[in-house]
């Protein structure tokens, strides 16, 4: 097809050429277009390039004060739309003591930023925010000592505000331009640089509008899946019919009569390319291949049980505590046992991976939407055979992607696509193989006993976990692309902790949480949103709710007199508030109608040094049919010191929907051959129609350090429904999803467990 | 090769293809109109929809050949950042994106909708809203921006 001369594409590339996106900020302008000081910027930006101070040590690599007075900071995490564009700034003008129009931000580009590590597990704020805030504090300390120097007056008479150091008493002071504009700071992050009072925060606290969500709501943002560089054509990879199938042999000439498409082929590895997009989707579907037979899945229905049974499995002793009570339990303690399980999950982006590789013998440019830019240097590096300096990774805003779907593995096939036609080549995967081949949030087999006296004290508790050994924190994925195609890899992401939040957060005896790590899993196990911590979340407070039901306590105040933290405390006592939480044990008076209501809640203190969250239910459960309405979500959430609350607030929504969607919904299923839940039907996601009314309530610590906001909301949200549902109807459900079918067997009696 | 008349956003277009089967979607991505995603391809997902004379459809599943004579709006033809409609305005106001990949197509299909039904209730809105899919969990607040577009205070 011809496009005509009038098409605007090429200013919509000029926006991004050479470098990561760039926000600029016009305070109380909530329609600013992102962007709007990009084109100029971005092309001063690739000059700067070359002279980018980027050690994550010095303050240079995160900051400058321009000679215009204007203040540009560098970030190596990257915006996935939780508002980290708006956030960071936020902090920087903060402690630096400038305004929010006045800052310039370029994020996620190996050319130009710090590396700051992957933007996940929560820490954008909490490790990468607090990096930004340090420098920003040490260069205030630095401009305040100059503007000292100069003015003849003492530094602790000086303030910085506005973009310029005054004596605090009022009286001519020198702008930040003045005192350093244009030149380099050449100083180390000092750790004991003061933070302001976090009383004279002014743009901490506020919720101030996402810059980029304008362009959203317009069409105007630059996506991955938008961005076009000259001369670049589209791709197409061919995934192998099976798991671990090798490619047998290709028919070329299936696919002759498609103009310009060229058929690569790298070992097991194979791709169509064409001068449009279009082309190359009909040439993907008509090249004929013979593919060998694949390496074989387990069958899905015996997957707790093979997990269990799996040959090779290392024991750790994650947490152990022993009693100081040898007294055998009194007699009216009850001991109980149960298994729970939670299945293999996409990271169900709703577009499909897309990423563009331009390389060649001198170097390589991606562009790409992966959560670690700057993680993906080296993994590149090796495979292209190239020095790490000599590859840029540059960040565009993707489809939502919750920890490691595709993006990484889209790049990697532009990277070696790329290198093979000798022209810059954008992948573009389809919805069939971002379902069926993006890396899998793990399975994870839990069982717990536990004995609780009549008082409500836990006596002894026991969490055993199956658990993938490749998700061990381990720098452990492969790339489909290098695999196929026989490089060589330095895998440099990992599947993130998946062991955590194991123990009970209450008082108890004897306690022990061992993890049994499985030597293979089947499909490549990935972070997908809190790794683990929803199906151990899952366990242990669908546990507690068990042993509140077994000594016919009540829940929420069995919760209540175990935990020792205030912080614990105050969550579970909002959520009391929140849903007038009427003292009773489960299930509750209405259980045995056909239509059963009832209410449940959960707690996390997530990772054991993170936010607090507890997260109540109501539901309302159909015995005939099965099915689960959850009508209301009740949250309430301490994440320390609050940088923007309405940014935190979208995440706890986002991490709530999304986790409800998971345990109601979704289940990877496969064959002996491979994954068979590869499109909206047979991977389908929570509907507008379904998602409940929240109430969340955000409880601010100005004075504690901001702790992540992006996913310890989903951990609760299993065990509060899986009790809602007891409580609701006395049946108790101990594998997700919570299908239907589910529903009616546990109600039935049967036992929701799959054999084990 | 075949040349199809199109109004698109308002202006005369000549789209040409040698494929009169090529996808809607195709076609105004080409033409530099990225705000349509390809979210499946499979008519599943709703982050492909475009308005064609008024009603919301999906562009990846609506060849070419079948616009003929048609008028087919896409989020760019709504409004711009300084000259919204109403729709985007509230969805700025709300904060509704996250990732933003699935909202044209969301904004799209709640134009539809207002379009046939100026005051739709929730019910109406969250019907009207189950083709289109969003990972990120923005529901709650693409309700409200529905319900404000409308007049109607969520
Ligand atoms: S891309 Fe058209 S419905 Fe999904
Ligand atoms: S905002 Fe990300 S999919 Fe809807």
């Amino acid at each position: 097809m011809t496009t005509s001369p009038d098409a605007p594409r090429l200013s919509r590339r000029t926006l991004l050429e050479g470098g990561a996106l760039m926000v600029g900020f016009a305070l109380g302008d909530a329609l600013a277009p992102v962007g709007a000081l990009a084109q100029g910027a971005a092309r001063s930006a690739a000059a700067a390039a070359a002279t980018r101070i980027l050690d994550p040590k010095e303050v240079d690599a995160y900051l400058a004060i321009n000679g215009d007075g204007t203040v540009t900071v560098w970030c190596g995490k990257v915006d996935l739309g939780q508002g980290l564009r708006v956030a960071i700034p936020q902090i920087a003008a903060d402690e630096l003591g400038i305004g929010l129009d006045r800052i310039t931000y370029v994020e996620g580009d190996t050319a130009l930023t710090p590396d700051q590590g992957r933007t996940a597990g929560s820490y954008g704020i909490a490790r990468g925010g607090m990096q930004i805030r340090q420098a920003a504090a040490t260069a205030r300390k630095a401009l305040v000592e100059r503007a000292a120097h100069r003015l003849g007056v003492p530094a602790d008479e000086l303030v910085a505000a506005d973009g310029a150091v005054r004596p605090r008493t009022g009286g001519a002071g020198l702008t930040f331009a003045e005192l350093i504009g244009g030149a380099r700071f050449d100083l180390k992050l000092d750790p004991k640089a003061p933070l302001k009072d976090p009383e004279s925060y002014t743009l901490v606290g506020k919720p101030l509008p996402r810059p980029d969500v304008p362009a959203k709501c317009t069409g105007t943002l630059t996506y991955m899946h938008d961005h076009t560089v000259p001369g670049m054509l589209h791709a197409r990879v061919i995934r192998p019919a099976s798991v671990g199938a090798h490619l047998v042999s290709v028919d070329e000439s299936s696919v002759a009569d498609l103009p310009g498409v060229r058929v690569v082929r790298i070992q097991d590895f194979l791709a169509v390319v064409a001068a449009d997009e279009w082309t190359a989707i009909k040439a993907a579907g008509a090249l004929k291949a013979q593919w060998s037979a694949g390496s074989g899945l387990p069958a899905q229905a015996e997957l707790p049980a093979l997990l269990r049974a799996s040959p090779g499995t290392t024991e750790q002793v994650l947490t152990t505590k022993s009693s100081t009570d040898a007294a055998p339990p009194p007699e009216d303690a009850r001991s109980l046992t149960a298994t729970y399980f939670w299945p293999m999950q996409s990271h169900a982006s709703i577009g499909p991976s897309c990423a563009i590789a331009d390389v060649s013998a001198a170097g390589a440019t991606i562009w790409t939407a992966s959560q670690g830019t700057h993680g993906n240097q080296a993994t590149f590096a090796r495979f292209l055979g190239l020095p790490k300096d000599k590859v840029r990774l540059i960040y565009l805003d993707g489809a939502g992607c919750y920890g490691m779907n595709s993006h990484e593995d889209a790049a990697a096939d532009a990277a070696v696509l790329s290198r093979a036609v000798g022209a810059p080549v954008r992948v573009q995967w389809s919805r069939q193989d971002e379902l069926g081949w993006d890396p899998k949030g793990p399975p994870q087999l839990i069982d717990i006993a536990g004995t609780i006296d009549a008082a409500g004290y836990i006596r002894d508790w026991r969490t055993d976990m199956w658990i993938p050994e490749n998700t061990r924190g381990l720098p452990s994925i492969p790339l489909l692309a290098p695999e196929a195609a026989g490089l060589p890899q330095t895998p440099g992401l990992n599947s993130g902790m998946i062991s955590q939040n194991g123990d009970p957060p209450y008082r108890t005896g004897r306690m022990q949480v061992v993890a049994h790590w499985l030597k293979t899993a089947p499909l490549r196990p990935a972070p997908l949103r809190s790794p683990g911590k929803p199906a151990n979340c899952f366990a242990v407070e669908s546990f507690l709710d068990e042993l509140a039901a077994a000594a016919v306590l009540d829940p929420l105040q069995l919760r209540l007199s175990g935990l020792t933290d205030q912080r614990g405390k105050a969550v579970v006592e909002k959520i009391a508030e929140m849903m007038s939480w009427e003292q009773r044990p489960s299930p509750g008076p209405n259980s045995d109608q056909p239509v059963g209501r009832g209410r449940g809640l959960a707690y996390i203190h997530y990772k054991h040094d993170e936010a607090h969250v507890a997260i109540g239910m109501e539901v309302a459960v159909e015995r005939a049919s099965g099915a689960i309405r959850v009508e209301r979500v009740f949250c309430a959430h301490d994440c320390g010191q609050i940088v923007n609350p309405d940014g935190v607030r979208a995440q706890v929504e986002g991490s709530i929907i999304q986790t409800l969607s998971r345990v109601l919904k979704e289940e990877v299923t496969f064959d002996r051959e491979r994954v068979t839940s590869v499109d909206w039907s047979s991977y389908s996601l929570l509907t507008f129609s379904e998602v409940p009314k929240l109430d969340i309530a955000l409880i601010d610590r100005p004075t504690e350090p901001p702790l992540g906001a992006g996913e310890a909301a989903c951990a609760p949200v299993a065990a509060a429904l899986a009790n809602a549902v007891f409580d609701a109807t006395g049946a108790r459900l101990r594998t997700v999803p919570f299908t239907p079918e589910r529903v009616k067997a546990a109600l039935g009696g049967q036992a929701s467990m799959p054999r084990t | 090769m075949p040349r199809y008349d199109i109004r698109i956003n308002g202006a005369a277009r000549t789209i040409e293809t040698s494929d009169p089967d090529q996808p809607l979607l195709y076609a105004l991505r080409g033409l530099g109109l990225t705000a349509t995603k390809f979210g499946c391809g499979l008519g599943r997902c709703g982050a492909c929809n475009v308005l064609v004379d008024g009603q919301a459809v999906q562009s990846c599943m609506a060849p070419v050949a079948s616009l003929e004579g048609k008028s087919v709006t896409t989020l760019e033809g709504l409004g711009t950042p300084a000259n919204p409609h109403p729709l985007q305005a509230a969805f700025i106001a709300a904060q509704v994106p996250q990732c933003g990949y699935c909202t044209s197509g969301v904004i799209i299909s709640a134009a539809a909708l207002l379009g046939e039904k100026p005051k739709p209730s929730e019910a109406e809105i969250r019907t009207a809203l189950d083709g289109n899919l969003c990972r990120c969990g923005t529901h709650v607040r693409v309700v409200r921006a529905v319900l404000a577009a409308s007049g109607q205070e969520g």
